[in-house]
């Protein structure tokens, strides 16, 4: 096929970074060019570079950052926000001391530019469209909302990353997702990201890079991009795109790391030349209609387990085959649910505002808006926790925390917090939480705990009540 | 890492589709920063009660299945999470390779990295595997990666796929990244015309 045939925005940024193409008996060694590190999947890959003796080649195209082991909770008369537990304590220590010996510049646990590694990478401009990034972390997925190819690697590859700035690589498939029409009010990007990954399965995408458009897609916020790439994972897809355009820009232009002055009029103009050409082929294809959706939830323990929030909960015995109804069975069993019910009305006990799929000042202007002035629930805990210390600092410039905190609810400190409940904010077993975060595994938020997945609207709706609520009836009387 | 040489081992079966890698190792195992003691962590949720008892039912507490080499899991393993701490957690468990009708990607690619054989067989052997682990614990497959053959006790051999790359770091018991810093000339060429988009220490 001659070099000039119609490409995809995934191919076109494939091929701008491979040191070598793929052969038969070889995988293909692609560049990086950004390198997110974080304290939980790095330290393995820093004693192997010990080991060998080896440096970190490109410690200007490597940027770490506090998360995961990190509490949220309030900062001590010091200022310092306190580590109480040994392990995090030691592993945040392993982590600074990894960062200082490879000079790498490293944002610490309560600093201004600290927060969850997928927030901060835009944030900072440090994600740009074209862009190859990695990070030990399968949510890496996120920054392609920018058109970037973005993926999460384990930790052998974090130390591949660290030492030679490339990945071997077999060339992944594209996937077409298109979401045509437009949201109603009330239905957002997060619904979007849930309809597909429950039309789709959660294995559908294995071996894919999505590339989102249509539409629906075109309309969206680049935070609300964010969203739906972020959960390109939990369709079995290690990266999703969405071509750049004028919304992207306008994001990026003025931030710390964006180009400025003549770099970035020639960085727009290289940036115009990435979406998928008029033609291109993709492998595969699925289509929605956004007219058609309505918020959504999940109600088992993957996020492949979704359904309109309006419906009721699925019957084992109607599932496609034998494995798939000792999946169910097994799920409805962890969630205490019974087949037929609805979820509607299902009291919570808590309500988690959060992670790298919703942490960002719009999701916290979202939920702020409808539960200014009202109180939350009695039978509720609710947690919001900001992306970042910039998205914090934002909010309280706008006086978002007054509203939570007047609500009751806690307003925290940055970092993955209740998402993977590894730092201390957990739920109690048998507990139920509406989550905006992207998983309900088993025990995730949790040992025992039990995960529905929503947006921002949902969970805000979900708080004042007490119960799960479809939160299109708050939405029109604010409207 | 050691040379992945021919092994004949006992098999346990796991047959939950979609086993994410929040139930192989959850994350409150991730605040270490070696690998060792992951084995003692894998499945466990699954395995213990809230007050760290064993539960008797599940089958990696029965004494008859102790010392599986080779977990027989369900539908889409490995899925979720990027922790390569899996794979860890499984190997310090005892496991040498895993079986089922699908990987997850990431996992399957961070269990290549380590010497933990991600095996994909079609439906019906799976089955069948499933069915004479749990009917005999005592059953044995032999798995030679060089031949990509895994022999079921009547003798069958079912052949599995592999990519040649990774086959050959596994049977030579060399890992990637050594490969990796001998492209070290393809590398600095490719960065002598594409410049770094962006520099994180300014």
């Amino acid at each position: 096929m001659s070099s000039n045939y119609p490409k995809t925005l995934f191919e076109k940024v494939w091929n701008s970074h491979l040191v070598r193409p793929q052969s038969a008996d070889l995988p293909a060694v692609l560049y990086i060019d950004l390198h997110l590190v974080h304290e939980v999947t790095s330290p393995q890959a820093f004693s192997l570079l010990r080991e060998r003796g080896l440096k970190v080649r490109r410690p200007t195209q490597t940027i770490a950052t506090m998360d995961h082991s990190t509490p949220t909770t309030p900062r001590g008369a010091d200022g310092i926000i306190p580590v109480v537990d040994d392990m995090a304590i030691k592993q945040l220590a392993t982590f600074t001391q990894n960062c200082d010996d490879f000079g790498i510049r490293m944002f610490a646990l309560g600093t201004e530019n600290q927060g969850i590694v997928h927030v901060i990478g835009p944030e900072q401009g440090l994600t740009q469209p074209g862009m190859t990034i990695v990070c030990g972390d399968s949510h890496t997925s996120t920054h392609g909302a920018f058109g970037a190819l973005a993926f999460g690697i384990g930790t052998s590859e974090v130390a591949h990353v660290l030492a030679t700035q490339c990945l071997l690589q077999n060339k992944p498939r594209t996937m077409a997702v298109r979401v045509n029409g437009r949201l109603e009010p009330g239905v957002t990007a997060k619904d979007i990201i849930l309809a597909v990954i429950a039309k789709i399965g959660i294995g559908g995408g294995t071996g894919y890079v999505f590339e989102y458009m249509g539409e629906a897609i075109r309309g969206l916020s680049m935070e609300g991009r964010m969203t739906i790439c972020n959960m390109s994972i939990e369709g079995g897809a290690r990266a999703g795109m969405i071509a750049p355009d004028d919304t992207t820009f306008e994001y990026i232009a003025g931030r710390p790391h964006a180009p400025y002055g003549a770099e970035w009029d020639k960085a727009v103009a290289q940036w115009r030349q990435l979406p998928s050409d008029e033609g291109a082929e993709f492998d595969s294809e699925v289509v929605l209609d956004a007219d058609e959706l309505v918020p959504m939830i999940t109600y088992g323990t993957n996020p492949g387990m979704g359904m309109p929030i309006t419906a009721r909960v699925p019957d084992p015995d109607k599932a496609g085959d034998v494995s798939q109804k000792m999946a169910l069975d097994k799920a409805l069993k962890y969630m205490d649910l019974q087949p037929g019910q609805p979820l509607l009305g299902k009291k919570v006990d808590v309500v988690f505002v959060g992670s790298c799929t919703n942490s960002r000042i719009s999701d916290l202007r979202e939920v702020a808006k409808y539960i200014e002035g009202r109180k939350i629930a009695d039978n509720v805990r609710m947690l919001v926790v900001p992306g970042s210390q910039r998205v914090k600092k934002q909010a309280e410039a706008e006086g978002l925390h007054e509203v939570f905190k007047a609500a009751g609810a806690e307003w925290r400190e940055a970092g993955c917090s209740m998402c993977i409940a590894m730092n201390g904010d957990e739920l109690r077993p048998g507990q139920y939480a509406v989550s905006t975060s992207n998983r309900n595994f088993e025990g995730r938020q949790g040992a025992g705990g039990r995960t529905f997945l929503a947006s921002p609207l949902t969970a805000a709706a979900t708080a004042l009540n007490g119960y799960i609520t479809d939160p299109r009836e708050m939405v029109l009387e604010r409207a | 890492m050691e040379p992945l040489k021919p092994f004949t081992g006992s098999i346990v079966a796991i047959p939950i589709n979609d086993t994410d890698t929040d139930q192989i190792i959850p994350a409150r195992y991730l605040k270490v920063t070696d690998k060792a003691g992951l084995g003692a962590a894998v499945f466990s949720n699954w395995r213990f009660n809230g007050d760290g008892s064993p539960k008797p039912d599940f089958v990696l507490n029965k004494p008859e299945y102790q010392g599986a080499q080779v977990l027989v899991g369900g539908h889409n393993f490995g899925c979720g999470s990027s922790r390569e701490h899996a794979p860890w957690a499984l190997m310090g468990a005892g496991f040498k390779a895993v079986i089922s009708t699908y990987f997850a990607d990431i996992f399957k690619g961070n269990s290549l990295k380590n010497g933990l054989l991600p095996i994909v067989v079609d439906e019906e052997t799976h089955r069948q595997l499933i069915s004479l682990a749990e009917e005999d614990p005592n059953t044995q497959v032999s798995i030679d990666l060089a031949a990509q053959t895994v022999t079921l006790p009547d003798g069958r051999k079912v052949e599995f796929p592999i990519d040649g790359f990774s086959k050959e770091c596994l049977l030579q018991g060399v890992d990637q990244l050594g490969y990796l810093m001998n492209l070290e000339d393809g590398i600095a060429a490719y960065e002598s015309h594409h410049s770094p988009r962006v520099s994180t220490l300014v």
